[in-house]
């Protein structure tokens, strides 16, 4: 083990979406500190002035994901030493999204994508009646437990091309959480979802670059719920022409 | 910019090709032996129903896919989009399947 | 580098593969076809044409066509299985299968062309 350096280097990208660049700040190293903490510390530390976005520290709520040497991650927990080249670190806002300040992005597109892709529950149910029992080891289920730990970081949006060269194409995590609600058997409604996605900025864009599953933090596995949502649209648009 | 048609479209021409194309490069592989000359292709093509029929089904599944691929790498890399990207898609379509099937009644007729 | 680090990784090697093939293949389709229908307007054109490939360095060129081919083939079954049947675990293992397959075929071709 070789000493860590005093000082990490830090390249923070400083601007707003009419354009800006990549701004030098001398850090302290730690021992154990996340990229959040790198960011945190100058902005406490050098320049009020910067701006970013995080909440739980703790990877739970999804709010402080940014590029960090080209690769889209969750900063709060990501320490320093998984990622630091030499003692360089370049930080930078998401990809794919409009960015408000430095860090921040807007995640409005992100959102919307998820309303478009029809990602609301359509209830069988009203709450007079009792609720539904839920076997957890039932197949539809089973599919479905495997995309609901997303915490929205728009992580995978960010690592997608199909997103960079189609606006419209309503990217991993909005399919993924359609992909759920498809098999919640409690759901009324799945035809709208299969219909929701099946337009031109829906699943059938997708090219299965694989980015999404490979940086989503909490290892979900978006390319594959898409795969389904292709599998099942698709069987359903041979049914309807039989 | 693939609704579900076009992405359809896309697979099943390509299902349908796959055993045409491992079909053309074997014939490819057998035939490059020795050099090719136009008299052995032809030998081989002329009067066939067969290769008709193959190189036929092969022109029109590779006109539709090849231009429904361009049309999602013109989309992703160019941004066209709307009512010029359809143009080019059917153009592009319709260019290939006249220049393939011409050359397919050449070398089978 | 830093700017596309994000790319590295096999499966987004196999999509600009398969991308990059296809958009070379649909390049040299008009050219396959006008050549074959030479037969047609110009016969003596054509065979002309053939003798003319009968040097190592188109042969080498008609390999890479072959290969650019066969990937394609095998990338895009790849896709369509991964889209059409149950989930398979090893994405990158199929990936570099087809890539190693279209070399098997595009190699096979080059030796009985030589």
């Amino acid at each position: 083990m070789t000493e860590s350096p005093e000082n990490l280097s830090i390249a923070v990208w400083r601007g707003d979406d009419s354009g800006g660049g990549y701004e030098q700040f001398d850090v302290p190293a730690r021992q154990n500190q996340t990229v959040l903490d790198v960011v945190s510390w100058i902005q406490q530390h050098t320049d009020p002035s910067l701006t970013y976005r995080f909440a739980c520290r703790v990877g739970m709520c999804g709010s402080c994901a940014m590029m960090v040497n080209g690769e889209p991650r969750w900063t709060c927990r990501t320490h320093v030493k998984t990622v630091l080249k030499g003692n360089r670190l370049e930080v930078g806002p998401l990809r794919n999204l409009p960015v408000i300040k430095d860090l921040a992005t807007d995640m409005d597109p992100f959102f919307d994508k998820w309303v478009a892709s029809e990602g609301a529950h359509h209830p069988t149910r009203t709450r007079h009646d009792p609720i539904a029992p839920v076997d957890p080891t039932e197949g539809n289920r089973v599919e479905a437990n495997e995309g609901i730990e997303c915490i929205n970081c728009a992580v995978c949006y960010s690592a997608c091309d199909t997103v960079t060269g189609n606006p419209d194409y309503l990217g991993p995590a909005a399919l993924q959480r359609a992909w759920t609600l498809f098999n919640d058997t409690k759901d009324a409604n799945r035809g709208a979802i299969l219909d929701a996605v099946s337009g031109s900025g829906g699943c059938h864009n997708c090219h299965s670059q694989g980015s999404c599953s490979h940086y989503c933090p909490n290892e979900l596995n978006p390319m594959k719920a898409i795969a389904g949502l292709k599998r099942a649209s698709a069987t359903r648009f041979f049914r309807r022409s039989s | 910019m693939l609704d579900i048609r076009l992405y359809m479209l896309q697979r099943i021409t390509a299902l349908i090709m796959a055993p045409l194309t491992l079909g053309h490069i074997a014939v490819m592989i057998y035939a490059v032996q020795g050099g090719i000359s136009a008299e052995e292709i032809l030998s081989r093509t002329q009067g066939s129903v067969f290769w008709f029929l193959f190189y036929g089904c092969f022109v029109v599944a590779v006109s539709l896919h090849g231009a429904i691929g361009l049309r999602v790498v013109v989309h992703e890399t160019f941004g066209v989009i709307g009512k010029t990207l359809s143009w080019f898609t059917w153009l592009v379509a319709a260019g290939l399947m006249a220049l393939g099937l011409y050359a397919v009644f050449a070398v089978t007729l | 580098m830093i700017r596309h680090a994000h790319r590295s990784h096999g499966l987004w090697l196999a999509f600009i593969l398969h991308r990059l093939s296809g958009v070379a293949l649909a390049l040299f389709l008009p050219v396959h076809f006008y050549v074959l229908s030479l037969a047609l307007t110009e016969p003596a054109r054509l065979d002309g044409f053939l003798n003319w490939t009968d040097r190592p360095l188109v042969k080498a060129a008609e390999f890479g066509l072959v290969f650019l081919l066969a990937v394609h083939i095998f990338g895009g079954l790849r896709l369509m299985a991964l889209e059409f049947l149950p989930w398979p675990s090893r994405q990158k293992s199929f990936a570099a299968g087809a890539v190693a397959l279209a070399l098997f075929l595009s190699g096979g071709f080059l030796l009985s062309a030589m």
